[in-house]
């Protein structure tokens, strides 16, 4: 049914128009999976979603209510809350049924309550990590730790010196079994690969032995 | 979906038989498919959700980044409008259950995907 009768006819081409952003998913596509990247700001988690994505990162919010939840099941919206909290993401169609959604969500401690939504259903995280700022990357550690959510540790590389790999792994106090590597999150090839690598950490943990803790 | 039945008025009671598999709630990445043309009378929201899900599925989380409303708003249109049969949605099927890896399955069409990139 067309909505001719209730617009002005100019107006439905213009809503209908596709642009960058509105890049359509194929109408067979019935599976959406997620992969988190997590990491302090600035960091290069937008830079890294963009450099991967088949649309330009897209930005929008969620609500921000008391520690620890949104307002999904609140009928009402409160009117205290005005605090909202802003999350970049973008897409790759992997095969005619499975779209692959890649958020960028801040690490900080007081958007907890945001990562629990994203990660309801992740396949995994990447934890994006600024040598210059290490601790930055610390609560997002251990937040997926307690989580037993599984992730790799990329290091995004802004300058040609920094520290080693070993002592960034030190500094993270990293168990030695989560990969750690380097990247270029402006570079498709480079992201590309820290997304293939979180894969093949998953697929790996499938191998350790029952009982074993697998993150 | 199941059929309605009257104690359904109720939509969130609606949402809770036939919906999400989390939390009675629509995952950000469930994909929204338009079962109806907009209508006299529709609010202005749920005439543009019915616009951009209309030639193709369009996950919940975009919704949000078109309509410029928070992702909790767009779920509680989402609810009305399912509750209504305006739309259906595709619910994510390889998303993995807390505290489980994904399966294999799914992380082999995953790399087969990233590799063609």
């Amino acid at each position: 049914m067309d909505s001719t009768n209730s617009d002005p006819p100019a107006a439905g081409p213009a809503l209908a128009e596709p642009s960058p952003e509105r890049a359509p998913l194929r109408g067979t596509a019935a599976d959406g999976l997620k992969i988190v990247v997590v990491g302090g700001f600035g960091v290069g988690k937008t830079t890294m979603v963009g450099s991967v994505s088949e649309i330009r990162p897209l930005s929008t919010e969620e609500l921000m209510t008391r520690a620890g939840e949104g307002i999904d099941e609140a009928d009402a919206v409160p009117e205290k809350t005005t605090t909202t909290v802003a999350f970049d993401f973008g897409r790759i169609t992997l095969n005619d049924r499975q779209v692959l959604y890649l958020f960028g969500a801040p690490g900080q401690q007081r958007f907890w309550f945001l990562w629990d939504q994203l990660f309801s259903g992740s396949l995994g995280a990447v934890v994006l990590v600024d040598t210059r700022r290490i601790e930055d990357s610390w609560y997002a550690i251990d937040r997926l730790e307690h989580h037993r959510m599984p992730f790799v540790v990329a290091v995004n590389r802004f300058a040609e010196r920094g520290p080693s790999l070993p002592k960034v792994r030190a500094a993270l106090d990293l168990d030695e079994h989560v990969p750690l590597v380097e990247c270029d999150a402006r570079l498709r090839e480079s992201s590309k690969s820290v997304l293939i690598e979180l894969v093949r950490h998953l697929t790996r943990l499938h191998d350790r032995p029952a009982g074993e803790d697998a993150r | 979906m199941s059929a309605r039945r009257h104690e359904q008025e109720d939509p969130d009671r609606y949402f809770t038989i036939t919906g999400g598999r989390r939390d009675a709630s629509l995952d950000l990445v469930a994909l929204v498919v338009a079962e109806i043309g907009p209508l006299p009378g529709m609010s202005s929201e749920q005439v543009r959700i019915l616009r951009l899900c209309r030639d193709a599925p369009v996950a919940v989380v975009e919704l949000s980044a078109h309509l410029a409303l928070p992702v909790s708003v767009v779920r509680i249109l989402l609810r009305d409008m399912l509750a209504d049969g305006r739309i259906t949605v595709r619910h994510p099927v390889s998303a993995p259950e807390p505290e489980q890896l994904p399966d294999l399955e799914t992380l082999k069409q995953v790399l087969v995907g990233l590799h063609q990139l």
